[in-house]
């Protein structure tokens, strides 16, 4: 995988903290691997819906990557849940599922982002960087493989 | 069965086998398949309904499955770790098909897709006239990957024609 320079919080320097939430352990897994290139943290985990709003409470993560389809409760009604009661929540949706309304309706209920699976290292660390703009400062040289 | 609802699973399965595999993939065959799925390797199922409905299998060679669980996890598994394996070829599968439907469903067909789930039995059941099976190897450096489709394009209304329009 490429070096990354490291994207911390602007407010502290402290790595940027993420909940991880995918049905697919493969899913989190390589998720977890790419963000910590990227100096992040990951604080939570969860396989569905349900269990990501429990989550988000406990650990006030700065940003959740979320799947789509999943058990009990898809990404998007869940990121709904989220933004609702945490309205500066950072949801950035992950899934293969990337045709355009599906887009529209995950922008439409408070996620800030998309990315499609198979998901690239460097499209994520630009989508990171991109969301939490003032709030996240990259290490001088920062750019994808910086 | 279409041939514009076949190719984009192709288009995908290709593109995603090359990026997970980490090598190059040639199709090595392609067949009608008439008599009931019986399972090679690893396997895993997705379901499929609304206007295009039935079964996609992704059925992946015991190496192929450890090698693309190994790319995944981005650690050495092993033939033994059956659990990592069995939830690669999910995670494979669910790529494939999240990638397909995004080309259909933009191209104005509308389908509902379940979660991956694993098939674990030796057989499967038999094509019907209207399910026929299309089952394609895909040749990677470690084993094949067969994807076996089972769909019928199911009309409704003329919600189909109104999109693509």
């Amino acid at each position: 995988m490429e070096n990354f320079a490291p994207v911390t919080r602007s407010e502290d320097g402290q790595p940027v903290r993420y909940l991880i939430v995918d049905d697919s352990v493969f899913a989190r897994k390589n998720l977890a691997r790419m963000v910590e290139t990227f100096g992040g943290q990951v604080v939570g985990e969860a396989g569905d819906g349900v269990s990501a709003i429990k989550e988000y409470a406990r650990v006030t993560p700065d940003i959740v990557l979320m799947d789509i389809t999943m058990p009990q409760m898809e990404g998007i009604e869940a990121a709904e849940k989220i933004v609702r009661d945490h309205p500066g929540a950072r949801i950035v949706m992950v899934s293969s599922v990337g045709y355009q309304e599906n887009i529209v309706a995950a922008l439409q209920r408070g996620a800030r982002h998309f990315v499609q699976k198979p998901v690239k290292a460097e499209v994520l660390y630009e989508v990171i960087k991109y969301v939490m703009r003032d709030d996240g400062v990259a290490a001088r040289g920062a750019g994808a493989g910086g | 069965m279409r041939m514009d609802v076949i190719q984009p699973f192709i288009n995908s399965a290709d593109a995603v086998l090359a990026q997970g595999m980490g090598s190059p993939i040639a199709i090595e065959n392609l067949s009608m398949e008439e008599g009931a799925y019986r399972r090679q390797g690893v396997a895993a199922e997705v379901c499929l309904t609304g206007e295009i409905e039935g079964r996609v299998i992704f059925d992946v060679d015991l190496g192929a499955a450890v090698q693309l669980a190994s790319r995944l996890a981005g650690v050495e598994v092993s033939e033994t770790d059956e659990e990592m394996v069995r939830e690669a070829v999910c995670e494979l599968a669910n790529q494939i098909i999240g990638n397909a439907i995004t080309t259909l469903n933009d191209q104005g067909f509308h389908f509902h897709v379940r979660p991956p789930t694993l098939h674990l039995s030796e057989q499967g059941s038999k094509s019907s006239e209207d399910t026929e099976a299309l089952v394609m190897a895909f040749n990677t450096s470690s084993g094949n990957v067969f994807m076996n489709l089972a769909l019928r394009h199911h009309c409704i209304g003329t919600e189909h024609v109104a999109v693509a329009g």
